[in-house]
């Protein structure tokens, strides 16, 4: 069975209608790469998956999306229920202006959780998950801004993955990273996928077939091809898309 | 006036660095002498005040109650009433503009009426506070039967203060940066949730300015008190909000009022303490909200 499923989804701002008719599937424990020109709607369908798109007035869909064979547009879904669910991670790291600890605590904590020691462990279990708690074992009380952009991005990966969702939306997690920071970041999803469902957003196409298991390319709101990402990068089957990937592709 | 004093305090900033590189256009220097002649005329007032109102300034004067000789008579009640009505006032105006301001920042979706409710707002902060006091004459002090005390005037002022305190209010809320609301929600959490933990603590020391630089106007108000019955003469200090009051406006103004010469000494001498207590407001609205941007722009 499908972890995700994205069923015929139209979705407009306003008038302006920007993903047209997507249709997806992604099996449990995989990493989908979404990658396509800026603008081609990619980080709307990432936002349709934990309906962060419904902040922005005046937005609308048509067509459903499905997480463990139940429609997540269903009228008696609790939409915060579904974002615990559904982690996200940001283009830019932003973690709150708090502490560490308190960073990655605030999910528990709007869950109503405030037994100290079981907060403790959760914080320390999450940050070793990340690869982080070496690094900031000694500052937990120390504000989350002055880390790395590393750092942060790790951090904010913690913070989603301690609400325990199953699903990671990652929405070009590494763009504002250097390159040491990227490969860690990279190794992590590796690592994360073994437990969770991971949709990447990415511009990087040497990321997409180096982290994904599929890729979807996406242009002006059209899902144009999605495939097994060896054979996606290897043998794509649609012209436009062995344009983008090798770079000789026209944004007109 | 408030904003004016923090202009005035930028503007010699900029004078400052105009003086360093000796280079600006001829506008910067139109906007000094005017800037200048402005403070000068202030500068030249509170020399005056002081020069009369100076040597007055002893114990006596602090702990006079008032009096028909002029050199006996003190602002004690006037001062404890002002300390009052300054504590009441924000007791009262800090939550309700704050929750007023939460609510037409975050929840009012109908935008017609969040844009009628937001010119009715502006509108209110520029209405002359004899009004406010017309309206707690009626409202309040008869109304709801609180009768000359200090709580009616602290009401009264609380509602002259309000618009500024929302208005304020959502100004700091609009500094809170989107991605932090963003990843509060990615998280689960309810829009009250973002609010409570994570918008509020960043722009609540931006609504403490807010209200304090609000507050240093309404500490400064005679016109409405005296409307709803502040009195002069008050021979003990208010010991509980429904007490009869004064507070140091009206003192002035009934000093100032009187003929004989050495009662405006005395208005002189309480001008110089009123002065004072609004400068030590807007200093540390000033200090809060400097400390606040810094954190914010880190």
């Amino acid at each position: 069975m499908y972890k995700i499923e994205v069923r015929e989804v139209d979705f407009w701002y306003g008038s302006s209608q920007v993903l047209h008719r997507i249709y997806l599937e992604m099996a449990p424990n995989t990493v989908t790469a979404l990658i396509g020109p800026s603008g081609c709607g990619k980080s709307t369908l990432l936002r349709v998956l934990n309906r962060m798109n419904e902040l922005i007035p005046g937005s609308h869909l048509r067509g459903d999306v499905c997480i463990d064979g139940r429609s997540i547009y269903g009228s008696d879904v609790d939409v915060y229920e579904l974002r615990k669910r559904v982690g996200m991670v940001f283009q830019k790291p932003n973690p709150f202006p708090k502490s560490v600890y308190e960073n990655v605590a605030f999910g528990l904590r709007i869950k109503g959780i405030n037994h100290r020691s079981f907060i403790d462990e959760k914080v320390e279990r999450t940050l070793r998950q990340v690869f982080l708690w070496e690094e900031v074992k000694d500052k937990l009380h120390k504000p989350a801004l002055a880390l790395s952009g590393g750092q942060q991005q790790r951090l904010c990966i913690a913070r989603a993955l301690a609400v325990e969702p199953s699903i990671l939306l990652m929405d070009e997690p590494a763009s504002s990273l250097d390159p040491i920071s990227t490969a860690k970041l990279e190794e992590l999803i590796y690592e994360l996928k073994q437990t969770y469902t991971i949709v990447l957003v990415t511009h990087n196409m040497q990321q997409a077939s180096r982290t994904s298991d599929r890729t979807a390319f996406l242009y002006k709101g059209n899902l144009i091809e999605y495939a097994d990402t060896a054979t996606f990068f290897t043998n794509p089957s649609s012209q436009s898309t062995q344009d983008y990937i090798t770079g000789r592709f026209r944004n007109e | 006036m408030n904003r004016q004093f923090i202009k005035m305090f930028e503007a010699f900033d900029r004078f400052g660095d105009w003086y360093d590189r000796q280079k600006r256009d001829n506008f910067a220097i139109y906007g000094l002498v005017f800037t200048l002649f402005v403070v000068s005329i202030v500068l030249g007032l509170f020399v005056y005040v002081s020069i009369a109102g100076f040597p007055r300034l002893g114990s006596r004067f602090f702990s006079g109650y008032a009096s028909r000789i002029p050199e006996q008579a003190g602002i004690l009640p006037a001062l404890i009433g002002s300390l009052w009505v300054l504590v009441l006032v924000f007791i009262i105006s800090f939550p309700l503009g704050l929750a007023a301001g939460i609510q037409l920042e975050k929840y009012v979706t109908n935008t017609r009426w969040a844009r009628l409710l937001e010119v009715n707002i502006t509108n209110l902060a520029g209405i002359p506070s004899v009004i406010y006091g017309l309206l707690g004459l009626q409202f309040f002090v008869r109304g709801m039967a609180l009768g000359e005390s200090v709580l009616g005037a602290s009401l009264t002022l609380s509602l002259m203060v309000l618009p500024l305190v929302i208005v304020s209010t959502r100004e700091a809320l609009r500094m809170v940066p989107n991605s932090v609301s963003e990843a509060a929600y990615a998280l689960g959490a309810t829009k009250w949730q973002t609010i409570w933990y994570h918008a509020l603590p960043i722009a609540f020391p931006g609504v403490v300015s807010g209200v304090l630089l609000a507050i240093s106007r309404a500490i400064g108000e005679a016109a409405p008190l005296l409307v709803i019955g502040a009195v002069a003469f008050v021979p003990f200090s208010p010991a509980s909000i429904f007490d009869y009051f004064t507070v140091l406006p009206v003192q002035i103004f009934f000093w100032a009022t009187k003929p004989q010469a050495s009662f405006l000494i005395n208005a002189s001498a309480a001008i110089l303490v009123l002065l004072s207590l609004t400068l030590l407001l807007n200093l540390l609205a000033v200090r809060i909200r400097e400390r606040w941007h810094k954190r914010i722009e880190s």
